[in-house]
């Protein structure tokens, strides 16, 4: 049986070329353009994919060390007429000028929210077991990842907290 | 990146196997070698994907510690409940360091073995004598904002860029290493990263081979813990000076000051001489002062990175203070 990889629920085969990252792998091989190569060098977030419910950076990972892995990317959340919470929310707040970093600091504030609901503390939490609030702070540190060179910081948060409210409402 | 040989480690004996081949490095989470091997920095020939080794689990040991599999990634670590609670001083470090998504992937062993590092090594047209040695060092006479003011060579001033290490040598870990021919060795953190000395391309003791499998954390000893980081921005940069403070006081003393230091050198830094000046004392300022004197005695700027001695003086007053308050 070959080697697969599902892709937003889809099984594809593993790529032959070990140097195939999995960033390259989804918007190349498979062109799943939304998932965007910006640094390359897990600097920017704008490659950011949800693989097994983590975020990571799908640029500084090799497509052959996901075999059998579940990835969601930005058109496994959600579809223009059926968009997810988190993308709605970024239309209505107006979360991006360019949109370049969108697919990614959707994908990864997705998957942010549920390190929240965890309770899992971040550097900016007060302490380490306590609730945490998706307040400004923690959400500036925890998507500290994902840079957006247009600086729509502001509206980027904005939409995320309020995802958080609906979810936590 | 150069081409290589993939092969993917069922068992650790897979791994040890393809770990004896020329050239051949263990891939993990990737987040350091994986930048290192785009910019063709590092340019092995074969890599052991070693993920499906089974060397994740978190697991309690005999004598009250933690035994943290190599495997295990900086998230579950950060996150795991005995760690938040007996050991909150790791927590800490491996939350002030790179970013949720870098940390998802990140591995214990991973994050001890990125490379000490800096503009120069990562850089192939500039001199690196870690890189390629008896290239020179470009950091020098150079740009040296981030460099080491202890424990340099003439060979090379990087610092080891890591947290989650600044807080295992304060917590006095132990790394577990196996060999490819299946021998077992342990090392105590604070031995595992080598000084540069003449030899700057080694980071750590680990010979070729040899694969981490776990790190032990000694029973927990309670006490105040904290991370202090400084940097250049509030989140993904790394140090220019941290502090791992482990402290407990009794009767208005210091009867336990466990500090290691990041950001100064090329690797975590820890001098039971501190301990040893601190214990038995009161906090005072002008104890602290001791404290970063002999922190200091060998400090040696570079130019761009002098403000480190004074900054390094000053956070240690800083955490001192803050964990004596919290301590009494």
């Amino acid at each position: 049986m070959a080697e697969t990889i599902s892709i937003n629920g889809t099984a594809h085969p593993i790529p032959e070329d070990p140097r195939i990252t999995l960033l390259d792998f989804l918007r190349h091989d498979l062109r799943l353009t939304g998932t965007k190569k910006g640094c390359d060098h897990g600097q920017c977030g704008a490659c950011t994919v949800i693989v097994n419910g983590m975020r990571i950076n799908s640029c500084l990972t090799l497509a052959a060390m996901h075999e059998g892995d579940e990835v969601t990317t930005i058109e496994g959340l959600g579809t223009p007429d059926a968009p997810s919470p988190m993308q709605r929310a970024f239309l209505e707040n107006d979360g991006y000028q360019c949109g370049y970093c969108t697919p990614g600091q959707i994908c990864s504030a997705t998957a942010m929210l549920g390190e929240i609901a965890n309770g899992w503390p971040s550097d900016a939490s007060e302490t380490l077991d306590g609730d945490i609030e998706a307040t400004g702070d923690e959400i500036r540190e925890r998507m500290s990842g994902n840079l957006c060179r247009c600086g729509a910081y502001a509206n980027i948060v904005a939409a995320i907290r309020d995802v958080a409210a609906e979810e936590s409402a | 990146m150069r081409p290589f040989q993939y092969d993917r480690a069922r068992t650790l004996t897979d791994a040890a196997q393809i770990m004896q081949g020329e050239d051949a490095m263990a891939i993990a989470g990737g987040t350091n070698l994986l930048d290192l091997m785009k910019l063709q920095v590092e340019t092995p020939r074969e890599l052991a994907d070693i993920n499906r080794v089974g060397l994740g689990e978190i697991a309690d040991t005999d004598d009250g510690g933690l035994r943290i599999g190599a495997l295990a990634t900086n998230t579950a670590t950060a996150v795991h409940p005995r760690v938040r609670a007996d050991y909150p001083v790791l927590s800490r470090a491996i939350l002030a360091g790179a970013t949720q998504q870098l940390r998802n992937k990140a591995t214990t062993g991973g994050n001890l073995c990125q490379r000490t590092r800096c503009f120069y090594f990562m850089n192939i047209d500039q001199p690196c004598n870690k890189r390629e040695p008896g290239s020179g060092c470009g950091a020098l006479d150079g740009i040296a904002k981030l460099h080491a003011v202890l424990g340099a060579s003439g060979e090379c001033i990087a610092t080891y860029p890591g947290d989650m290490a600044v807080a295992l040598s304060a917590l006095d870990a132990s790394v577990e290493i196996n060999g490819s021919d299946g021998t077992e060795r342990t090392v105590p953190v604070r031995d595992f990263h080598c000084l540069p000395g003449d030899t700057p391309w080694r980071d750590n003791v680990l010979e070729p081979g040899e694969i981490i499998t776990a790190v032990t954390l000694p029973a927990p000893v309670g006490g105040t813990q904290l991370y202090r980081k400084v940097r250049e921005r509030s989140s993904y940069a790394f140090a220019l000076v941290s502090i791992a403070a482990i402290v407990e006081m009794e009767d208005g003393v210091f009867t336990r000051a466990d500090l290691a230091f990041g950001g100064l050198a090329h690797k975590p830094w820890h001098d039971p001489r501190i301990a040893q000046a601190l214990v038995g004392n009161a906090p005072s300022a002008e104890l602290f002062d001791r404290a970063a004197d002999i922190l200091l005695e060998d400090a040696q700027g570079h130019g761009e990175n002098d403000f480190k001695i004074p900054l390094a003086r000053r956070t240690l007053h800083a955490v001192l203070e803050q964990a004596s308050e919290d301590a009494a």
